[in-house]
């Protein structure tokens, strides 16, 4: 499938599913929906560097937070269109993705990890101590009751995080299917491995690190006008580093549907808790899950529909079936 | 003669270790030659410095007229220096053609040449035909025997399309049959006019393979020439006997 036709599919799918939530006239659809399509975005992000390259970031909060941390200091200084704001938290995060990559990714396994969960904690150090954007105090957003033949706000946000998280599976197919993909994978699997190939290996995972963040950054960029008042342990929740996480794990990390897959199932499961039991069981949702998956599926869920669809699962490389559309094959050209 | 690889001086230390000791050693274009000494005595070490996959603390290497200090070993076999690993490291996510494709994408479009997606794809199977993976080409490494995954890591390196290829102990652990199937494929590889330096410790494949043999030990070289008339050098004669 083209990546263009996936982008137009995605497209029609968004699109009905905003017209269903219209359809049913309560805004907690859309409420809801919202930190559905955030997750997508989020666990999508991540996989570009976690699942691709094999690279463990527990700093997904830092990122999303920093879009969100940006967007207030943005609006303090001049109430800018969200479309906007979107690239600027973007850029802002994939600047600190790149420097991030810069410094830690001769580290790897554990030790990146922990680097990653370093960064989290120093940059809610400095926001916790930042006046301008709320420090400790937190921030409050007045959002508008309306914008242009939107009814209410957050339809409007909604309909932004769905766009981002269409563009954002778009961007991850393109990756999987390109050159650049083919580079991931090698990282992911062997990296000494790859360079004696020829695969500039860290300017690959910088890459990775750049875009990952970016796209981590403008998930954020539009919280502070959901939530309305941000403080730095919402922004910079476990929450988010947990999910993003758990999410691609669940649906399988070396595709690009996995962390859709994971994002709707353990989102919707814990929205369906939020209303039903409390948001205090949502962590253990997905504890219990990823147990689960880890022992039954370690492949994800990905990894099991191909286990049973094609019964010979050794032609399946994993990410992608052997062979097909891959980048200078004959009839399957990387588009 | 043209010198394909010029190594002047090079020294190694890890901590107060001396892996390398002021090797130097020059080898020209289209030649064979076989690396040996015993365990511990740097070759690996001397490898890895040249590929660029560690950096010598003395001395330089010179790969076609280039000065090779501290480029990444990337660059190193953009340059045209491949190498096989002592064991093997394929891409275990990657079908076997997906392996080929790798220094197709990643080497040869980066020098510049022009191919279409159909001559990449041609290349990866030619290339797996000719060590014999062709029937396995949409398996996993996961599938391979032991002497198939060393005939993979050949043709990976061989993907590359390189001028010096440096065989890393690719015949360790295969039947007396599978070593002349290895020796076959080095051979064809040398007479298509790439140089080949083969690092090995089984001596019947070294000497029916080299046309020159260099001995390390300690880190250090002790000998250089026809592998008949190193053999009988009383010095490596001790090295290896004791």
């Amino acid at each position: 499938m083209r990546s263009s036709l996936l982008f137009l599919i995605c497209l029609i799918v968004g699109g009905a599913v905003f017209a269903a939530a219209v359809a049913l006239g309560n805004d907690y659809y859309f409420f809801a929906g919202y930190v559905v399509l955030q997750y997508v975005v989020l666990s999508t992000a991540w996989n570009i560097l976690g699942g691709y390259c094999g690279y463990v970031n527990f700093g997904s909060a830092a990122f999303f937070a920093l879009g969100a941390y940006s967007t207030v200091a943005l609006h303090r200084l001049y109430p800018l269109p969200i479309p906007l704001l979107l690239v600027f938290g973007g850029v802002v995060s994939g600047v600190v993705g790149l420097g991030t990559g810069y410094l830690t990714l001769r580290l790897r396994g554990a030790f990146f990890a922990i680097a990653t969960l370093a960064l989290a904690v120093v940059l809610e150090t400095l926001i916790v101590n930042w006046d301008y954007v709320g420090g400790s105090r937190g921030a409050y957003i007045v959002r508008p009751e309306s914008i242009g033949p939107f009814g209410n706000y957050i339809e409007y946000l909604f309909l932004i995080m769905m766009l981002l998280a269409v563009g954002a599976i778009t961007v991850a197919r393109v990756i999987e299917r390109s050159r650049l993909g083919y580079g991931f994978a090698t990282i992911r699997d062997d990296e000494l491995a790859a360079e004696a190939s020829g695969v500039p290996t860290l300017r690959l995972k910088l890459i990775a690190t750049t875009m990952s963040g970016a796209l981590m950054g403008m998930a954020g960029a539009p919280f502070p006008y959901y939530i309305g008042y941000l403080q730095p342990s919402s922004a910079f929740g476990l929450d988010y580093a947990v999910n993003s996480i758990a999410m691609p794990l669940i649906g399988g990390t070396t595709s690009w549907v996995g962390p859709l897959i994971g994002a709707i199932l353990l989102g919707s499961l814990q929205q369906l808790a939020t209303v039903t039991i409390s948001s205090a069981v949502n962590l253990l949702i997905v504890g219990l899950l990823l147990v689960g998956f880890v022992i039954v599926a370690p492949n994800g869920i990905i990894g099991l529909v191909h286990k049973y669809l094609q019964r010979k699962p050794d032609d399946f490389v994993g990410r992608r079936r052997v062979g097909a559309d891959a980048p200078g094959r004959a009839s399957g050209r990387a588009r | 003669m043209t010198q394909l690889l010029e190594i002047d001086n090079l020294g190694k230390r890890f901590v107060g270790f001396v892996a390398l000791d002021n090797i130097s050693l020059a080898v020209t274009a289209g030649e064979r030659v076989g690396l040996i000494g015993p365990n511990g005595s740097g070759k690996s070490t001397l490898v890895n410095c040249i590929c660029g996959t560690l950096r010598n603390d003395m001395g330089s290497v010179r790969f076609a007229g280039q000065l090779l200090d501290g480029s990444s070993a990337h660059q190193h076999t953009r340059r045209g220096l491949a190498r096989t690993f002592q064991l093997p490291r394929p891409f275990t996510s990657l079908s076997l053609l997906d392996n080929m494709r790798i220094p197709l994408l990643y080497t040869v479009a980066a020098r510049g040449t022009d191919s279409s997606g159909h001559d990449i794809e041609a290349r990866c199977v030619e290339l797996l035909r000719e060590v014999g993976l062709e029937a396995k080409a949409q398996r996993l490494p996961r599938d391979l025997t032991q002497v198939e995954m060393r005939k993979l890591e050949l043709a990976r390196a061989m993907a590359a399309e390189p001028k010096l290829l440096i065989a890393d102990e690719s015949m360790a652990g295969l039947t007396h049959s599978e070593i002349e199937d290895i020796l076959e494929l080095l051979v064809r590889l040398n007479e298509r006019g790439v140089t080949i330096i083969l690092i090995e410790h089984i001596m019947r494949a070294v000497m029916s393979f080299s046309r020159r043999l260099v001995v390390l030990v300690s880190g250090r070289k002790i000998a250089d020439g026809p592998p008949d008339e190193v053999m009988r050098d009383p010095e490596v004669e001790r090295a290896y006997l004791g």
